[in-house]
């Protein structure tokens, strides 16, 4: 195994309206190249922990060490202009063109202009974005092409190591999707080391080499997204990954494959509620039902009633694990 | 209208003075007011006593403010200039914090993630982002300062305050009106250039 590039021992973050500490004695190390998910509920420390690696957040107690040097030692801006940071927002500067954006960290580095052209231009192929972006305002995107925007400034200065805080949580979920496939593409290309904080047990499934589970400000386990869904190490990792685990089986399966033979003839009354198309996936059927406080909704086709799907029918098409879903099923990421 | 084409000179002479009289004060109280600005912006703490103190100082009346600086400054620029400077700090200092607080707290955190120092921070991003509140207080600073200025002429400053003050001692209506339509006429393009300067600090982000 080569040289750790990230080392926390003892990392301890304490803010002064706490008693309890936000990230409490944590030690883990991380090796180049890999892609790690810090996954948790919120409140559990993620992104406190995700800030004290480019100093954020100070550490209260504990060492971080980067590439072998304790990073304190390095004045804290150095040290941030040589590590990448996306958040969800994006924080793009809205009065920066697009090309100003992404050239805020080669400028800090005092990089010649011929150079930050071409990067400029590299990192718009990279993440998928047309050259005669260059000149917009950040306003002039939509929320997907903002966060490709604020990907590729984050990777500007070639920064060995990517701190990513939710980065695609307020996008819509075709974008997300579209967007974590890129992101894992690219990384193929670039190999950074990335820290990426969500909440989306999908998200970091579909992502991480290892993830590292939080909860109250520890790390409850620290494995492969296999290893951690098959041999989870404690309750609240199975809870966290077993409930979602039946969310990403409904997901592959459609409403027109779990609705009953008989087709009910056209109630009326139900033109309230939300209807469900037939090509709908199951999951998103759960969503309408659960949001809905209903035990059944209406399909359509053809702006024609064609039946009802009922939880009953959800149940019916997982037999072994939806058992019990009537009550209260954490939709996380929904 | 046969004042204003006998002496027309001597109106613009005012002119020149009451607008000397503001831009220097304009200048001075931006000079003040945009440091006096970041600090309490980024001193959250100084924010009360010292924008409650300079309430205070804009609810004297401005011509017992002026009165009460002569024995410091005696007569003529001086004490006028000091008047609408401290008159202006209230307005501009506000619209400072308010511009400079009100930017998005994700920019700010980006800025510091991507490692610019304090500096680049105020000069790359706060104060551009802050521009147009900052251009709005600068235009409703200015408009009282023209129209306070007229008071400048009790103090021997001049201005176009001048043909009131005369005007009302000798009765004669021709130069109070002129006077005023003056002063309204350089209230308005103050207005329209300021403006103009405002909207253009909005566009230039797309």
């Amino acid at each position: 195994m080569s040289m750790s590039i990230i080392v926390a021992e003892g990392v301890t973050k304490r803010f002064s309206s706490d008693s309890r500490p936000a990230v409490d004695a944590v030690s883990f190390a991380v090796n180049p190249g890999e892609f790690i998910v810090l996954l948790g509920p919120s409140g559990c420390g993620k992104t406190t922990l995700l800030k004290m690696i480019n100093r954020i957040y100070e550490p209260t107690s504990g060492q971080l060490l980067i590439d072998g040097v304790d990073s304190r030692s390095l004045p804290v801006t150095q040290l941030r202009r040589r590590i990448g940071y996306a958040i969800q927002q994006t924080g793009l500067f809205p009065h920066f063109r697009v090309e100003q954006n992404i050239a805020v960290v080669p400028r800090l580095l005092g990089w010649e202009r011929p150079r930050i052209e071409a990067r400029i231009t590299e990192l718009l192929d990279l993440v998928g974005l047309p050259h005669d972006f260059r000149r917009r305002y950040p306003r002039q995107l939509s929320g997907g092409q903002q966060q490709r925007v604020g990907l590729a400034r984050a990777l500007a200065a070639d920064p060995a190591i990517m701190l990513m805080d939710e980065p695609f949580g307020a996008l819509d979920a075709i974008t997300r999707a579209r967007l974590q496939d890129e992101l894992l593409h690219i990384q193929r290309k670039v190999h950074k080391t990335i820290l990426f904080v969500t909440h989306d047990i999908e998200e970091a499934l579909r992502l991480a080499d290892r993830m590292m589970v939080m909860n109250h400000g520890q790390i409850v386990q620290f494995d492969t997204p296999l290893t951690i869904l098959t041999r989870p190490c404690t309750r609240f990792v199975e809870q966290l990954t077993s409930a979602n685990d039946v969310l990403r089986r409904l997901s592959l399966l459609t409403v027109a494959s779990a609705l009953g033979r008989e087709r009910p003839p056209a109630a009326g009354g139900s033109a309230d509620l939300p209807p469900l198309r037939p090509q709908d996936d199951l999951r998103f059927a759960l969503t309408q039902l659960l949001g809905a406080g209903e035990s059944s909704l209406p399909v359509i086709d053809d702006g024609r009633e064609v039946g009802r799907l009922t939880l009953a029918d959800l149940r019916a098409m997982l037999p072994s694990t939806v058992a019990g879903l009537e009550g209260h099923v954490p939709v996380s990421g929904a | 209208m046969g004042y204003l084409l006998t002496n027309w000179a001597y109106v613009g002479t005012l002119l020149l003075q009451h607008l000397w009289l503001t831009g220097s004060a304009m200048a001075i109280s931006v000079v003040i007011a945009l440091p006096l600005g970041v600090l309490l912006a980024r001193v959250a703490w100084l924010r009360g006593p010292v924008l409650g103190f300079l309430g205070l100082l804009y609810t004297i009346p401005s011509l017992s403010l002026l009165v009460l600086l002569i024995p410091v400054l005696r007569l003529g620029y001086w004490p006028a200039v000091v008047t609408l400077v401290i008159y202006a700090q209230l307005v501009l200092v506000r619209n400072v914090v308010v511009g400079m607080v009100g930017i998005d707290p994700a920019v700010i955190e980006a800025a510091h993630g991507m490692g610019m120092n304090s500096w680049q921070r105020l000069v790359q991003v706060e104060l551009p982002l802050a521009l147009p509140l900052l251009l709005a207080g600068l235009r409703i600073a200015t408009l009282s300062t023209i129209g306070i200025a007229t008071i400048a002429a009790f103090v021997n400053a001049g201005g176009l305050g001048m043909l009131l003050f005369d005007g009302v001692r000798t009765s004669n209506h021709e130069k109070i009106v002129i006077g005023a339509i003056a002063v309204s006429l350089l209230a308005i393009g103050a207005n329209v250039l300021l403006r103009r300067a405002e909207l253009w600090s909005q566009q230039s982000r797309g």
